[in-house]
């Protein structure tokens, strides 16, 4: 059976969805030495990012083992991560 | 490895034998139309530019226009001119006469009109085409190609599908000896610091950091939020939520190679190997500056789908998933949905992008020469005095 959603590296607190994930569905994520079982808070569309563990305001979301942006609130295992809830810093013109 | 291509007289390599009419300036834009619809066998681009450029953006103009008629798919250039404007045929006739390009070149005040600029036109480019005609192609090393890859309308999948497929055939590419750009820089900020690492020495590691800086200096002194633009509005849609996300997805595009040079937007690279272009993200100006470098062919990973090509360079387009890849087949070539779907490995669909670089560079036509697709644009980097 295909894959439902997909983690790139072992440091990563998000997924990414390989089709639409449903509200209160639960999704076991294949990691390099584990997998961690998750159940969807929201509907996820397909391609969309959902959070693999709580995640507190301005902590860093991770993808590619690498900083993607910061939580701009707190963010619970199972919730959609997207542009609600974290923020990017780079090319930040309207911070100045 | 060998494709079979043109070896041209200058010593270039074509992997195409285009006769282009090209308007030095926008007041010859449509002369040139009329020549090369009336003339079958030949292309044409339209653009805004050719007057008004000062200091800076004139040698980015010329470097421009004179790399893209240079560019060795093209055998013979027909430049179109008005006669007042500040870039006439005869100045990129200047710069494209050091390479050894064929180029003829005619000024619209000089001939006396539309009428007769595109009778001589006319003459002209038949007169190119007659010579060009019977070039044959011969067997190439893979080591003369250079590949221009880039990233348009991307979604998640992108970053984790056809962009490292990709990266897998430029590192193929580059271990044969050729040579893969990459360009993009606003799409380095939050990736910049992965690819430096990989700089080939100091003088491109501090190439890498000044390029992407200046980039994001120039978005704040704008005062605006790069999320205008970066991630786009459709790629927010396809589930790309920062432009660090959509930066650290789109330099796998380039693969694991030594990054040997950054150039500047449309310039030739002295070195082989994995070299990054400094120049805008949008799809068309950066197809058209990696086409002016040189880059005889383009790889273009795309979430969103997009129909585009050049007049003269093939774009191998490479869906990242299977929804586009079905829903806009005639545009593109390659899926590299099914490592998701069908549990195809990276490393075979990026061998399959390589082959398919290789057949395409001995003439395989892509999707976007089968439509006719022949996007072009050049960007303006200073004000239109």
């Amino acid at each position: 059976m295909p894959q439902s959603a997909i983690v790139v590296d072992k440091k990563d607190n998000v997924a990414t969805a390989l089709r639409q994930l449903e509200l209160g569905e639960s999704v076991r994520v294949e990691l390099e030495e584990h997998s961690i079982d998750v159940t969807l808070l929201q509907t996820i569309p397909f391609g969309h990012k959902f959070s693999l563990k709580d995640i507190e305001l301005g902590e860093p979301i991770i993808k590619y083992g690498e900083v993607i942006g910061l939580a701009t609130r707190k963010v619970m295992k199972g919730e959609h991560v997207h542009v609600h809830n974290v923020e990017g810093v780079r090319g930040r013109g309207d911070k100045q | 490895m060998k494709f079979w291509g043109y070896h041209r007289s200058n010593g270039s390599i074509g992997i195409r034998n285009h006769v282009l009419v090209f308007p030095t300036v926008i007041c010859a834009s449509t002369v040139a139309q009329m020549i090369s619809k009336e003339v079958p066998g030949t292309v044409c681009v339209n653009h805004p530019h050719g007057c008004g450029h000062l200091g800076e953006e004139k040698e980015h103009m010329i470097r421009a226009m004179a790399g893209f008629c240079g560019n060795p798919n093209v055998a013979g250039v027909l430049l179109v001119g008005l006669g007042c404007e500040l870039l006439t045929p005869q100045l990129i006739a200047e710069e494209l006469h050091k390479t050894g390009q064929r180029v003829e070149t005619i000024s619209i005040q000089a001939i006396g009109g539309t009428t007769d600029a595109v009778a001589k036109g006319k003459e002209l480019v038949k007169k190119l085409l007659k010579e060009t005609a019977s070039v044959k192609r011969e067997l190439i090393d893979v080591s003369e190609l250079i590949l221009g890859t880039h990233c348009g309308g991307s979604d998640t999948l992108s970053g984790l599908t056809a962009n490292p497929a990709l990266g897998v055939a430029c590192d193929l590419l580059v271990s044969e000896g050729g040579t893969a750009m990459i360009s993009e820089t606003a799409e380095m900020l939050g990736a910049e610091h992965i690819l430096a690492k990989r700089a080939a020495n100091d003088e491109v590691r501090r190439r890498i950091w000044e390029i992407t800086s200046l980039t994001e200096a120039n978005v704040k002194l704008m005062g605006v939020d790069i999320r205008g633009t970066e991630p786009s509005p459709g790629n927010i849609e396809g589930g790309l939520t920062t432009l660090e996300e959509k930066s650290l997805g789109s330099i796998r595009k380039g693969g694991t190679s030594a990054v040997m040079q950054v150039v500047k937007y449309a310039e030739k690279p002295s070195q082989k190997g994995l070299v990054i272009m400094d120049g805008p993200a949008h799809d068309v100006v950066s197809d058209t500056g990696m086409i002016a470098a040189g880059a005889q062919v383009i790889v273009f990973t795309t979430g969103r789908g997009t129909p585009l090509g050049s007049p003269i360079a093939p774009v191998i387009k490479v869906s990242s998933n299977s929804i586009v890849y079905h829903r806009m087949k005639e545009n593109i070539d390659i899926n590299a949905g099914v490592i998701l779907d069908s549990g195809e490995s990276i490393q075979s669909v990026g061998e399959q992008i390589f082959k398919e670089i290789i057949d395409v560079a001995s003439g395989k036509l892509t999707k976007a020469e089968i439509m006719g697709h022949h996007e072009f644009a050049i960007h303006p980097i200073g004000p239109t005095v």
